[in-house]
């Protein structure tokens, strides 16, 4: 592709004689917010190490700007990185981590003050600019790694799971702050999460990762819509999930009809989508729980359990009430077995 | 509370055997008599001034203080880079390097002064005083790198790749990240070194020559030829010296944290 800005060629990753990324592929546009989704150990963190070059490549190619830097050193690359164990400096004050790359390559000091505290101001921290990282708490100190990131103005920013340590409103408003930064300054980023809320809410691009493959790419409408794989729907959020064969479900208690013809070899359905009240299968219900606008059922079915979400307007049916679901043709997602 | 008294009977024991010996050096050195004794002969400070006119003691002093600066920068030059890349790289048989590194506080002194005599300083015609430096550097690098390696251990490594990825060559991550962080360590390293190679006696027994004695050997010395208070009042003038420096460490750095 030639409007790759950062461009992963046949890059094959390992520690020692073990291969935590096998021959990855992948093209990252310039300006783009890509996020790293996948389990834990799928190689997110070690595909981000190589990208910021503190990780030999085994083999393969990585190109930054049109320009081959496979062999490029980490501090000549230009590439900020947020770590997931924010690896702050103990001895600085706030003001001088988030200052030590400017006073690295000697910027003139208005400059640096400027810019450092433009970037403390960003994240929030312009108040606690003279705190040692040791008087911060959790997410202070990731948006303080943040912060010394930014203030480098970097070609490609690297973020290994930014959010992860932010209560659940600070986590909002750092998910806009990320995306206004985005915006405004055209910085590439790339960001690793497990979180796939977060990676669909954020990213322009959303690349699920499953032992060091790409499982899938795309939009965040592409990836949580039409998941191509079991594994990715899984991850989606679909629940319910069975391989397919003749026109049966194929489950660990047997094997039954599907009411309908398909070639997909697996389908998925969402809690939502599977029809509670009348249809084809019996069941027996296992918990129910409240969820604000709908209920939450788990089901004892011959498919084994299945989960259903009900709107809170319908009649609720308590554990151990006999039910009938059916799995619609219309909001079955076909699926490759992975 | 009648059944403490075997505990205040230990600490008082363990006082008196640490403490008394100093306090009766103390006192042995201001005898107004001319013989070392305990108890002393009247009391003057007639000893701690004499101490200051005696010229071999002064050369001595001068070495000594010398070779416990000099000698514990030198394998502080070594050490911290030895602890480091012990620490930070698979290097293969790390172990086996920790072991041999410590084989100077191992190994009884009087074997290593034997062994450079009759090796270094004989055959090769080192002077005396290299043989002292390389002996007094030696005996302090298991410390250097033992202390040092302690405060590496609490210094997670992504913290340089932070600053390399800020700019840092490897180098100046190592000064502006790792070394200020580590500078606790390496002044409780500083000053371990410093005692142990000032109190040194086994190895130096060996190395010395016509007017090159370190402090101890020459208080040796000058005893078997002269048995007056003098000697006693010099100890007790570097025990305060010693006492003194690592009051002053422990009080700046918190320095048995690191030891
Ligand atoms: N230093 C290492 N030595 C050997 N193997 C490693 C090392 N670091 C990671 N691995 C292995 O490489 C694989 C990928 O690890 P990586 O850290 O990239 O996962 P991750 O996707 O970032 O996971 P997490 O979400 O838990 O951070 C894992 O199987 C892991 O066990
Ligand atoms: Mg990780």
């Amino acid at each position: 592709m030639s409007d790759a800005f950062v461009s992963l060629q046949d890059l094959t990753l390992a520690y020692g004689d073990t291969v935590a990324v096998p021959s990855l592929n992948l093209d990252i546009r310039e300006g783009e917010l890509i996020a790293l989704l996948g389990p834990s150990g799928c190689g997110k963190t070690t595909t981000m190490r190589a990208i910021a070059g503190l990780m030999a490549v085994q083999s393969g190619r990585i190109e930054i700007a049109g320009r081959d830097v496979t062999r490029v050193p980490a501090n000549k690359r230009g590439i900020g990185l947020v770590f997931q164990s924010y690896a702050l400096f103990p001895h600085l004050t706030a003001f001088e981590n988030a200052a030590f790359g400017l006073r690295l390559n000697r910027t003139a000091q208005a400059d640096l003050v400027r810019r450092t505290t433009e970037a403390l101001d960003t994240v929030g921290l312009g108040h606690l600019s003279s705190r040692r990282p040791a008087e911060m708490s959790g997410g202070q100190q990731q948006r303080l790694a943040l912060a010394r990131s930014l203030v480098m103005q970097p070609k490609v920013l690297l973020l290994d799971e930014p959010l992860s340590n932010l209560d659940a409103r600070l986590r909002l408003e750092m998910r806009t702050e990320l995306q206004r930064l985005q915006r405004e300054t055209g910085i590439t980023m790339v960001f690793v999460t497990h979180d796939q809320s977060e990676a669909l809410a954020l990213a322009d691009r959303v690349v699920l990762m499953r032992d060091g493959v790409i499982e899938q790419i795309g939009t965040a409408d592409a990836l949580y819509n039409t998941p191509e794989s079991a594994f990715a729907a899984d991850f989606m959020g679909f629940e319910n999930i069975f391989e397919i064969e003749n026109a049966t479900l194929k489950a660990a208690s047997g094997r039954l009809p599907l009411g309908f013809s398909t070639d997909a070899p697996c389908l998925g359905w969402r809690p939502g989508d599977v029809h509670l009240g009348d249809g084809p299968f019996e069941a027996r219900v296992i918990s129910v729980a409240f969820a604000g606008r709908h209920r939450e059922y788990v089901l004892a079915s011959q498919l084994g359990p299945i989960r259903v979400d009900v709107d809170i307007a319908a009649p609720a049916h308590g554990v151990d009430a006999p039910v009938r679901f059916a799995l619609p043709q219309a909001t079955a997602r076909p699926l490759r077995v992975s | 509370m009648t059944s403490r008294w075997p505990i205040w009977l230990i600490l008082g024991l363990t006082l008196t055997f640490l403490i008394g010996p100093f306090l009766i050096i103390i006192l042995a050195g201001m005898s107004a008599g001319n013989s070392l004794a305990f108890p002393p002969d009247g009391l003057s400070l007639k000893w701690y001034a004499k101490v200051f006119t005696i010229e071999s003691f002064r050369a001595s002093f001068g070495l000594s203080l010398f070779l416990a600066v000099f000698g514990t920068l030198a394998a502080l030059i070594i050490g911290i880079p030895a602890a480091y890349a012990l620490n930070r790289y698979d290097i293969p048989g790390a172990e086996t390097i920790k072991t041999a590194v410590a084989a100077p506080i191992i190994v009884p002194g009087i074997i290593v002064g034997l062994a450079l005599l009759r090796y270094l300083v004989v055959p090769l015609d080192v002077t005396i005083f290299m043989a002292l430096f390389v002996a007094h550097t030696a005996l302090v690098l298991p410390y250097a790198v033992r202390v040092v390696s302690s405060s590496l251990q609490n210094l997670r490594s992504d913290m340089e790749e932070a600053a390399v990825l800020l700019g840092c060559t490897r180098l100046q991550a190592f000064t502006k990240v790792v070394l200020p962080n580590i500078k606790g360590g390496v002044l409780a390293a500083f000053i371990l070194g410093f005692v142990t190679s000032f109190n040194e006696v086994p190895v130096s027994l060996f190395l010395s020559g016509p007017g090159v004695r370190t402090m101890p050997i020459d208080m040796l010395s000058y005893m078997e030829i002269t048995y007056d208070p003098s000697v006693a009042a010099l100890s007790a003038l570097l025990a305060f010296l010693c006492v003194a420096i690592v009051f002053t460490a422990e009080k700046f750095l918190g320095f048995s944290r690191y030891v």
